[in-house]
């Protein structure tokens, strides 16, 4: 049986239990969560082995009645692009129970609490990419920010409060701007002559309404899902809550929910609106280019180690941006494949960064020094996943990374040059902190670290299982995007630019 | 094209060891040295076994291929992991498995007292994996992987002992200005794949014939650019220096006979981009020319023995690039000056660790002296490959040399006799500063510190340095008789016949001039150094040269005030303006709705009348809204 409601429910299922478990059984409670998740996994593993990737058509659809007097439904769907960040989510999501063991201790409720967020949260990642009726979409998208604020705000460190709160108002004001949009489609979906918040329908749209109305609608989308990307200057919040958050919630943050943003750039801006995207497309790549050197150049002068994950993601999630609005088959299926690595990549950063971190006590980069002689097996964890984020071949990052600068350079050449010496500074900003905290002699209050423990082992292993295997092998991920990206490059109306030298003559 | 299912044994069995190793950890400690070094033979064997089979084959039919799987497929950007064994890659094969099983053989011995000599030979596993990649992909983006594969096998490297800070430096900044040339290497691959739609070789090549002047000419000046960053070239030679902070074995094998000559290699490679593309071809030779007497000066003023070796291959290693931009009539040269000085080169390095070893690692020349009375078989090998590298007949280095001088005097027009001069002059300073690098180790009054007890390596160290050395000796005869490498590689670069029609000189002239150089170069340090004092702290009473040429010719000040420095206050400026401008807008927005709504407090009078006259005005503002947005 394959059903996307029946996957998203079964996280929802496992927080309703974790509720009737007495709170002071918190270790059943952590490994009641860890079994849901790792259940929901691997359906979705199983889920993703039923999708057939030579269908473009949305599969798993599933359709009911909810709102009928406004036309909303609850419909979901998948295509390529849908599964391959549902696969990413839920693998993620247990890696995170399991590395963040700890975490739930010391917040300001109770570890049940913790867990119930987190399993909530994961319903709804599993929603908000598996949504066909823009209606739907939007109530997950807003309503996900209810769980993240919790966790940010109860369960971080140092200014969490604060951290949290910018977070909400950041997202609530981006959410608005959407509902704005949302509302505008209603209103204009008469000229349809049907009530429909489904995507499929609103798709066609743009045939019918005003260049002036489609740009508004286009925007209001837009910054909404550049601020949750986040793009170049919407970006200040990230790095706040990236650093006041637990390492787990920012790998869900910066791993799962900001992919919502670059998501819905494809399935909801240049789907609906490809007009709109083709007029903004000059801005928003020269704010991706942007975002690529600014993040980068942050990341190089940050001096605590969370914060610094956070603007290399910055610099990462500019890449993702150019390369979905670079409208190539190679920019956009590298900019998802580029989401679903930075998942991983990320991951290993923040979950390997929050267990120096936790041994130290101190997120200061400056506080560490000589890790390798002391913790070999964190040290070379740590820098392998500095690897993957500075894209070395043979690792997965790499071949999304290409794929993107390859798939922009063939249509805007400028902005592909500026963005490679990205690549430069990655070396930077990663070796920077490796220096700092791996090599050079063991600083005071590092001598008597403690290396990984075997669920620590256990929990990360999977995480560079993927970042090399799908370096080496990424096609059981590209047979799955290509399809759905050429179908979104060809329906916007555009194909690849044929090799500018005549060539086979 | 015939295929193979062979060749990838080559990189697979170096790779095992080398995930074997580091997956295995302290358990592999006892025999982990034993597996690598077999690895490597075994590797090396496999590159025999393929010569063999490619002898065996007619020449056209020579090359074969090996296609592993579609490693990257989006659209027409189609990219198969594969393979590519033709004569030029074969003999980089032999290089890399062979040099570098001698020294995975030399390091056992080497890095015994080593507590991470597990690791070491792990890491060497890694590299050879990696350059093999590098020679045998079939296309620029299989070549990337290997490329940078090599780039962090040297980083791990070069920071073995990266405990000390200023080792963990050097391996950082060979990183960093790697990634500078690899930029380039991504410039290329893109140019080619949005101008000729492929990034294969054959592709490339095919598509070369009918690509215009200016995409060719894109392709090549960025192939330049990742050349000079992994050979270390001007202007990206500033890394190589300090990448002698790597235990010496390393800098034998990584930093003199193979990693740093992969620019080389992709230039040979990418013969059929330069060949059509004249100006891309100039600025090959503008950066071997200018690099070859850049690593010479340098060469003359270091007392560090491994930083003069360092500067002594970044000169040669110029005479490569140097002879790879004279086109077809240099690359087999380029080539084989590439593999003499594999031998010499790997050899003499090997020496200075040997010579390390008996004196407590001390690398400072002016403490050594007369060693070659304590450590003689050290003396010869190291002697041996001396002779060879300054050009001394019959010694290998005297062929390969001699024909790209020839050539450079062969390149036409005002470039033949600049060019001719410059591998002259630079002949002439390789043997001054060789000299002086012999005469202050081996010859010279014993000038060691007090608790130095030099003595000869055992025979695993000097097993290797001996066949090096026998080597240096026979490889440039053996190579020449009857133009067999010339012979052997011309197929890959198309049939390029009689570009020895013309000479501006006859050779016997020009090796007399060669000779004649190198006789002055050797004459002058003999005088300067071999019956002087030699002051064991280098004197700073001295010429502004050699001041300059001891800083590397300003290299690092030059690249600290123009790059780094700015690119620091770039940063600062960035951290502060994203707090205070970007940071603080939003901060700004905040405190308005603060105050705003304050303000609206007011409106909240309590009058039903009011509140209604608000719900009127709302409603107009949104149909009036909505009125704009349907039109």
């Amino acid at each position: 049986m394959t059903s996307l409601t029946a996957l998203a429910l079964l996280p929802l299922l496992g927080a309703l239990f974790i509720g009737i478990i007495p709170s002071a059984k918190v270790d059943l409670i952590k490994k009641f969560a860890l079994g849901t998740t790792v259940v929901v996994a691997m359906y979705a593993i199983y889920m993703a082995t039923q999708f057939k990737s030579s269908n473009v058509a949305l599969q798993f659809v599933e359709k009911h009645e909810w709102i009928p007097a406004f036309g909303i439904n609850y419909s979901v769907g998948v295509n390529g692009i849908a599964l391959v960040l549902i696969v990413m989510s839920v693998i993620l999501t247990p890696i995170v129970v399991l590395a963040g063991w700890h975490e739930s201790e010391g917040g300001r409720w109770s570890a049940k609490v913790f867990y119930v967020l987190i399993l909530v949260l994961e319903t709804m990642m599993i929603g908000v990419f598996a949504a066909t009726d823009i209606f739907l979409f939007y109530v997950i998208f807003e309503a996900m920010l209810i769980p993240v604020y919790f966790l940010i705000g109860g369960y971080g460190s140092g200014e969490r409060a604060a951290a949290a709160v910018k977070f909400l108002i950041y997202s609530l004001f981006g959410g608005l701007l959407m509902l704005a949009s949302i509302i505008g489609i209603y209103v204009n979906s008469n000229k349809l002559g049907v009530k429909s918040f489904d995507i499929t329908v609103i798709s066609e749209l743009h045939n019918y309404i005003s260049p002036m109305t489609q740009n508004l609608l286009f925007l209001g989308f837009f910054i909404a899902f550049a601020i949750k990307a986040p793009l170049w200057p919407l970006h200040t919040w990230l790095p706040d809550a990236a650093k006041a958050g637990t390492p787990g919630t920012s790998v869900l943050l910066l791993g799962v929910l900001d992919k919502v943003g670059t998501f819905g750039m494809i399935n909801f801006c240049i789907a609906l609106f490809p007009e709109a995207s083709k007029t903004f497309t000059p801005v928003i790549i020269t704010l991706s280019v942007i975002s690529i050197l600014y993040g980068a150049f942050l990341a190089i002068g940050a001096r605590d180690l969370k914060r610094l994950i956070a603007y290399t993601s910055i610099s990462h999630f500019g890449f993702i941006t150019m390369g979905i609005f670079a409208m190539t088959s190679q920019g956009l299926s590298g900019a998802t494949l580029y989401m679903f690595n930075h998942g991983f990549s990320t991951a290993a950063l923040f979950i390997v960064g929050g267990w120096m971190i936790a041994r130290r006590g101190s997120s200061t980069i400056a506080d560490f020094g000589g890790l390798q002689r002391i913790t070999p097996v964190m040290a070379w964890m740590f820098f392998l996943a500095g690897m993957s984020s500075l894209a070395l071949p043979g690792l997965s990052s790499f071949v999304s990374e290409f794929l993107v600068l390859v798939g922009t350079y063939t249509r805007y050449p400028v902005a592909a040059i500026i963005a490679t010496f990205g690549i430069v500074l990655a070396a930077l900003y990663i070796l920077i902190p490796v220096q700092k905290a791996l090599h050079g002699p063991t600083t005071p209050g590092n001598e008597s670290l403690k290396d990984l423990n075997l669920r620590e082992k256990i929990a990360i292993a999977p995480v560079m299982a993927a970042i090399v295997a799908f370096g080496i092998y990424p096609s059981p991920l590209l047979n799955i995007i290509n399809p759905a990206t050429a179908q979104v490059i060809e329906s916007a109306g555009f194909t690849d630019p044929a090799p500018t030298e005549n060539v086979g003559k | 094209m015939n295929t193979s299912s062979s060749i990838v044994y080559l990189i697979a069995l170096p790779l095992f060891g080398a995930v074997a190793l580091l997956l295995g950890g302290r358990r592999t400690d006892k025999w982990g040295h034993l597996l690598a070094t077999a690895m490597s033979a075994g590797s090396f064997a496999v590159g025999i076994y393929q010569l063999m089979q490619m002898l065996g084959r007619s020449t056209e039919e020579r090359a074969i291929t090996q296609t592993l799987f579609s490693w990257i497929s989006v659209g027409s950007f189609d990219i198969d992991a594969a393979l590519l064994l033709d004569q030029l890659s074969i003999c980089f094969v032999l290089l890399i498995t062979g040099v570098g099983t001698l020294i995975h053989i030399y390091s056992i011995s080497y890095m015994e007292h080593d507590e991470n000599r597990r690791r070491f030979f792990a890491y060497l596993n890694l590299f050879i994996a990696s350059m093999l990649l590098l020679v045998l992909g079939n296309s620029y983006l299989n070549l990337y992987v290997g490329w940078e594969g090599v780039g962090l096998a040297s980083y791990l490297l070069i920071g073995f002992w990266n405990q000390k800070p200023a080792y963990a430096t050097a391996s950082k900044k060979a990183f960093v200005m790697n990634r500078v040339g690899d930029m380039g290497l991504s410039f290329a691959i893109m140019i080619a794949f949005a101008t000729l739609g492929t990034t294969t070789f054959a592709g490339v090549a095919e598509a070369s014939h009918h690509a215009s002047e200016a995409a060719l000419t894109a392709i090549g000046i960025m192939l330049v650019i990742a050349a000079a960053g992994k050979s270390a070239q001007f202007p990206l030679q500033a890394w190589l220096g300090d990448a002698m902070a790597g235990p010496t074995p390393v800098s034998a094998l990584i930093h003199a006979a193979t990693m740093v000559t992969a620019g080389v290699y992709l230039i040979v490679r990418s013969n059929f981009i330069f060949d059509a593309a004249p100006t891309a071809q100039l600025i090959v030779v503008i950066v071997g020319a200018i690099t070859l007497i850049f690593g010479a000066l340098i060469g003359t003023a270091k007392d560090d023995i491994k930083k003069a070796l360092a500067a002594s291959t970044m000169s040669q290693i110029g005479y490569m690039i140097l002879g790879a931009g004279l086109g077809p009539a240099g690359y087999a040269f380029a080539i084989m000056h590439l593999l003499t000085h594999g031998f010499f080169k790997a050899g003499m390095f090997l020496g200075a660790g040997s010579v390390m070893h008996g004196m407590n690692d001390e690398v400072n020349m002016r403490k050594y002296g007369n060693l070659r009375k304590f450590m003689p078989i050290t003396f010869v090998t190291f002697g041996l490959g001396y002779l060879a590298i300054i050009g001394v007949p019959p010694f290998a280095g005297f062929y390969s040399k001699d024909l790209l001088i020839e050539t450079a005097f062969d390149a036409g027009g005002i470039k033949g006799p600049i060019l001719g001069s410059i591998t002259l002059l630079g002949a002439a300073i390789t043997a001054f500063y060789m000299t002086r690098v012999m005469i202050l180790t081996f010859t010279s009054k014993a000038r060691w510190d007090e608790n130095a007890h030099p003595h000869e390596s055992p025979w695993l160290m000097w097993m290797p340095m001996a066949v090096l050395a026998v080597g240096s000796v026979t490889t440039g005869f053996l190579f020449t008789r009857g133009d067999a490498l010339v012979n052997w590689l011309n197929p890959v670069f198309g049939d390029h016949g009689d570009h020895h029609s013309e000479h501006l000189f006859e050779p016997i002239v020009v090796s007399m001039m060669a000779l004649t150089a190198v006789a002055i170069g050797v004459a002058i340090a003999f005088f300067k150094y071999q019956r002087a004092d030699i002051p064991a702290v280098a004197p700073t009473q001295v010429s502004f040269f050699t001041r300059f040429a001891r800083k590397d010719l300003g290299q690092d000040g030059f690249n600290e005030a123009v790059f780094m420095r700015p690119g620091q206050k770039l940063t600062s400026l960035l951290v502060k303006s994203d707090d205070r401008v970007v940071d603080g807008a939003v901060r700004g927005v905040g405190r308005l709705a603060i105050s705003s709504g304050s303000w609206l407090r007011l409106s909240q009078t309590g009058f039903a009348r009011s509140y209604a006259a608000f719900i009127l005005i709302g409603a107009v503002a949104l149909i009036a809204g909505i009125w704009v947005v349907t039109q």
